[in-house]
């Protein structure tokens, strides 16, 4: 059974409508909630639905239209958020008990900036609570279902966001990548999903999982869309001190421009372990782009494949520290106890779920005295190797292309018992976040019973123009 | 414990307790005085409403993210350049442990790459102690404990926590274990203090807890290694810090006599009994995961910023005194000097000096009749030199001066010779003060004789009879040359 | 020592301690068997020679960043504080404060 909705208009074209005044931001929104209403108890990509919240937007998106000021360049676009960004005055629980009912005092950056650019909020989206896991069967609120096929998960962790645009629940979403939260959900659920250079998007306001690997991006049903999204919510933020100061070139002038002698690397080297039907779409999206023009050139990335181990250090490390505030002070979930300290486990332990608990404990343990050199310190060296790997990659090709998932969407509770297969999930998308590097997944076709494939197009820091304009050239690839 | 040895002066290592050597090495954190807090942009001020300068980061919220304040680095690299430290390029750490009123759970300080290194402060008396680091890092929030005994922790039935304190941003300042006396420990914090207040880096109050210091304290025999170390904290006073370092070594000491050894714990100064407390026993359980802050970047002072804070330095205590001493010929390290630098008054000394007064009275002056002025008396430092060059010239003796003086101070400033004139105070012209002597010596007939007959004893109650005779006017060194004189 | 170094219970226990987390015995169990598994996947890494290799900290580099010294207007308290579990007097409370290090 299936809940999927091929929309009739991009988000580029509902701005456009909306701001020249031909299309009712309200109109549009009811659309969306009604395709809400019919199908999300069945996807549950929700966490939380803005039903009102979202008309007393698009009803000032149109009256700022009817009074000939422009509402933005996301007038009256129906967007859901990934329920790890911080929304003032609304739940924001990252799909955790210990954060159950939290409402922030403040907006992520993001949120002011998709505001005033004139987007309609619809609600908050489900995940693998605090960003881990690639099933979003780790919610603590339910797992979300893939549209494409209810019994299939929609990847993760932000399968929430994925689900939410391939529903047609909203026209463009965002989500968080970490490790690949972003590009495997997008891939198996049949959207363009973007993870940006490290640096791109402010973090101010997400929920940290791992400070060093976070990136928000965006989830669209168009190439385009996602170049719209990502030139508003981009750009240099002073409240994150790793944000990139200097100013981004405009990606949606960047896509127009074709593949003509671009230079695709195919990685020689790349771990095996992808599905039959997923390598025969990478093939095929290889052929599409020397057709296109471009050139196909082969690299090596030899540490590509220690990605998962060093990700697998890093990640929960620093987790196990930005996860250390959930102490039952300030916010959230306490279990009440005789004295603090106690106070502390047994809210934490009564808190977390499974999957956050163990990365908690992986993490403190690759930290702790006597183990900082083999385990934490070891992979910072194998990112540096991995990093090094890629920019030499970078001098003969300007983009990669790998599978940008092992294979398609999943059955539920496959992989739930087996945390290593879970992990294998990342396999391609992983070394790209170590690097700081930016990764998008495009649709490309179906493969085994007719499951979305996702095709992943890398390039090198700040290389966003060159990887959409790569992209572009898929999408163009697959409309004919 | 009863009797407590009290250290000799700061004259180093040869100073022995029972046969025993002392080590302290010294650590204090100073508030820094800025505007807002080292990552966030919440005010640093002190004795607010509680829980009222706070916002996500300091709350540690989910979603906050840290930004450097780049004043607080300004006061820190002050305070490296002051101490003689070398001002590095550095990083930030997580220093990871659960406390309520540690809000994310890790304090962000610096580790193995601190901003400033290897630096030294001198004691008055000359002595260098070594100043290993002084860092930047974040202050916690205050917890108030109820139900216990006198807001104790222990025993208590719950706490409350105000966060205004935490992220005020922190210079902690690390010494080399070069301390050998409790005099010395004194020395460098008030030192240290003097030097902070200088450069502006902040106000240093010790009761407010802008300034606290925690002793490391060991003690050994001469020749052997040294000995395990006590951290003691909670001195609250440069006094509490020499009497609990003294309470400290002795009970090492005892404890060695005794045949038992010294753990190493941290222990708590209680200022009530007089003694330290163990407050917790170093266990390799406390283990801080230090890492590298991913949500910070390094910071690296350019060439041109270390040189800017380096000319803009003020003139140190130390400086003051040297250059003081210079003018007065007193020592550095007497208290007139000590006195005066640190109420700021040497320039004003000085000031007395080049207008023409006696820089040695008027050192004197200031020390002794200027303890309520401030570094700035609102006594013109023209009159001060007219009142000690009457002083030079004999016009009037010590003790009119002072009662000169003390009508000066009162109407912040006054023509000392017109003052002395109106109370009479012109000295005698010399004929008059000889026949005053003779009629001096003519009606105490018995102590002249004795005086004469050798016995000079006698001369203090002809020298007394004169300035009684004289009212005062007379001059004590001249009567007494006077009567010398007319002796043999 | 090498990734692949096996983990005991007795680490798990001091670990869960360190992370403040009450795990049940057989969740000690179930946690040491699964970490143990993982190590020996990334024990993968322990072939690298990686003695000449700096550890890359920082995904894009950048240094001095830096706010200027002056007051934003921060939260509203009672807002933050009607969010905690348990508020007393303008502040937070928690039980008595013992068996911790600080
Ligand atoms: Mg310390
Ligand atoms: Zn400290």
């Amino acid at each position: 059974m299936s809940a999927a909705s091929s929309p009739q208009m991009s988000a580029t074209e509902i701005a456009a409508g909306v701001r020249s005044g031909r299309l009712k931001a309200v109109d549009v929104l009811e659309q969306h909630l009604a395709r809400i209403t019919a199908n999300e108890s069945d996807v549950h990509a929700f966490n939380l639905v803005l039903a009102d919240e979202a008309r007393s937007a698009a009803a000032a998106v149109d009256a700022a239209v009817a009074a000939g000021t422009d509402p933005g360049p996301l007038a009256g676009v129906p967007l859901a958020l990934k329920d790890n960004m911080c929304t003032h005055g609304i739940a924001t629980t990252c799909s955790s008990k210990i954060l159950e009912g939290w409402k922030p005092p403040y907006d992520a950056t993001v949120v002011t900036r998709l505001a005033a650019a004139g987007a309609v909020t619809v609600g908050k989206t489900n995940l693998d609570e605090f960003a881990m896991g690639s099933s979003t069967e780790n919610s603590a609120f339910g797992p979300t279902r893939n549209p494409h096929d209810l019994g299939r998960v929609p990847g993760g962790s932000s399968g929430g966001s994925a689900a939410a645009v391939a529903a047609g629940f909203a026209s463009v979403s965002l989500g968080s990548d970490t490790g690949g939260s972003i590009r495997q959900p997008a891939a198996l659920c049949g959207v363009v999903g973007v993870k940006p250079t490290y640096g791109y998007v402010s973090r101010y306001g997400l929920v940290a999982f791992a400070s060093s690997l976070d990136q928000i991006g965006p989830f669209t049903n168009t190439v385009e869309d996602a170049a719209l999204l990502l030139d508003v919510i981009g750009g240099h933020d002073p409240m994150d001190s790793t944000s990139i100061p200097d100013p981004q070139p405009s990606l949606r002038d960047a896509i127009t421009q074709g593949v003509e002698g671009l230079r695709v690397g195919r990685i020689t080297d790349l771990p095996g372990g992808a599905d039959a039907d997923v390598d025969e779409r990478l093939e095929a999206a290889f052929d599409a782009l020397r057709e296109a023009g471009a050139t196909i050139v082969d690299v090596q990335v030899p540490a590509f494949g220690y990605g998962l181990t060093a990700y697998y250090l890093i990640a929960p490390s620093e987790a196990s520290s930005n996860l250390a505030r959930y102490d039952g002070v300030r916010y959230g979930l306490r279990v009440d106890s005789s004295d603090t300290n106690s106070m502390y486990s047994a809210t934490r332990a009564a808190g977390f779920g499974e999957e956050v608990q163990r990365r908690i404990m992986l993490g403190t343990y690759a930290l702790s005295a006597g183990y900082y050199d083999a385990y934490y310190g070891k992979a910072l060296k194998v990112r540096r190797l991995i990093a090094d790997d890629f920019d030499r990659a970078y001098q003969s090709a300007d983009v990669l292309l790998t599978p940008t998932a092992p294979t398609v969407a999943f059955e539920f509770g496959s992989k739930t018992d087996n945390p290593l297969a879970m992990y294998l999930c990342d396999t391609y998308t992983i070394p790209t976040n170590l690097a700081g590097h930016p990764g998008m997944s495009v649709p490309f076709g179906t493969g085994q019973a007719g499951m979305p494939v996702g095709v992943q197009v890398l390039a090198g820091t700040l290389g966003e123009p060159t990887m959409f304009r790569a992209a572009a050239a898929l999408e163009r690839a697959m409309q004919q | 414990m009863s009797e407590i040895y009290t250290a000799g002066p700061a004259t180093g290592n040869e100073i022995l307790i029972d046969g025993y050597e002392l080590v302290v090495g010294l650590e204090v954190h100073v508030e820094l005085a800025t505007v807002t807090k080292l990552f966030s942009a919440s005010p640093n001020r002190f004795g607010d409403d509680a829980n009222t300068n706070i916002d996500p980061v300091t709350l540690g919220l989910p979603g906050a993210l840290p930004v450097l304040n780049r004043q607080a680095v300004e006061l820190a690299m002050r305070i490296g350049t002051a101490l003689n430290c070398t001002i590095k390029p550095c990083t930030f750490h997580r220093k990871n442990y659960f406390y309520p009123d540690m809000p994310k759970a890790y304090q962000i300080s610096q580790y193995d790459q601190p901003l400033n290194v290897d630096g030294y402060l001198e004691l008055p008396g000359g002595k260098r102690i070594g100043v290993e680091r002084a860092h930047l890092e974040e202050d916690t929030g205050k917890s108030t404990h109820f139900g216990g005994s006198g807001g104790r922790i222990h025993g208590s039935s719950y706490s409350l926590i105000d966060f205004n304190r935490a992220g005020v941003p922190l210079v902690e300042i690390v010494s080399r274990p070069d301390v050998r006396t409790s005099e010395e420990a004194r020395q460098y914090v008030s030192e240290l203090r003097g030097i902070l207040l200088a450069v502006g880096a902040s106000d240093a109050k010790m009761e407010e807890g802008s300034m606290r210091c925690d002793a490391n304290v060991s003690v050994h025999k001469p020749g052997a290694p040294y000995g395990t170390r006590c951290e003691i904290k909670n001195v609250n006073s440069i006094r509490s810090l020499g009497r609990a370092i003294e309470y400290e070594a002795r009970r090492q000491i005892e404890l060695i006599e005794g045949g038992e050894t010294v753990r190493q714990e941290t222990r708590h100064w209680d200022e009530t009994d007089g003694r330290t407390h163990t407050l917790r026993v170093k266990e390799d359980a406390d283990d801080y995961r230090y890492f590298l802050e991913p949500d910070l970047v390094p910071l690296a002072p350019s060439a041109e910023w270390v040189q800017a804070v380096r000319d803009a330095m003020p003139m140190l205590p130390g400086a003051r005194r040297a250059r003081l001493s210079a003018a007065t010929g007193s020592p550095a390290d007497g208290e007139a000097i000590m006195v005066v630098v640190e109420r700021g008054q040497d320039d004003y000394v000085l000031a007395v000096a080049a207008a023409g007064g006696d820089v040695g009275r008027a050192l004197v002056h200031v020390k002794e009749g200027f303890a309520e002025e401030g570094a700035t008396p609102t006594v013109p430092a023209a009159d001060l030199a007219g009142l000690t060059t009457l002083e030079i010239n004999g016009a009037i003796t010590a003790t009119q001066a002072k009662t000169v003086l003390a009508e000066i101070v009162a109407n912040g400033g006054g023509d000392a010779a017109a003052i002395a004139k109106a109370k009479g105070f012109e000295a005698m012209d010399t004929g008059s003060l000889e026949a005053m002597v003779d009629q001096v010596i003519a009606d105490n007939g018995p102590a002249w004789t004795k005086y004469c007959g050798g016995e000079d004893k006698a001369l203090g109650a002809l020298v007394g009879a004169a300035m009684k005779a004289s009212q005062g006017k007379a001059d004590g060194k001249l009567v007494t040359a006077l009567l010398q004189s007319k002796r043999s | 020592m090498g990734v692949s170094e096996r983990i005991t219970a007795v680490d798990v226990v001091k670990v869960a301690k360190l992370a403040r987390l009450d795990l049940s015995p057989d969740a000690i169990d179930r946690t040491t068997a699964q970490l143990a598994g993982m190590l020996e996947h990334f024990a993968d890494i322990d072939a690298l020679d990686l003695d000449a290799v700096q550890p890359m900290t920082q995904p894009y580099p950048l240094q001095n960043v830096f706010r200027e010294d002056v007051i934003v207007a921060g939260l509203d308290r009672d807002e933050v504080l009607a969010a905690a579990p348990s508020a007393e007097d303008g502040r937070f409370r928690v039980p008595p404060i013992v068996g911790i290090d600080a």
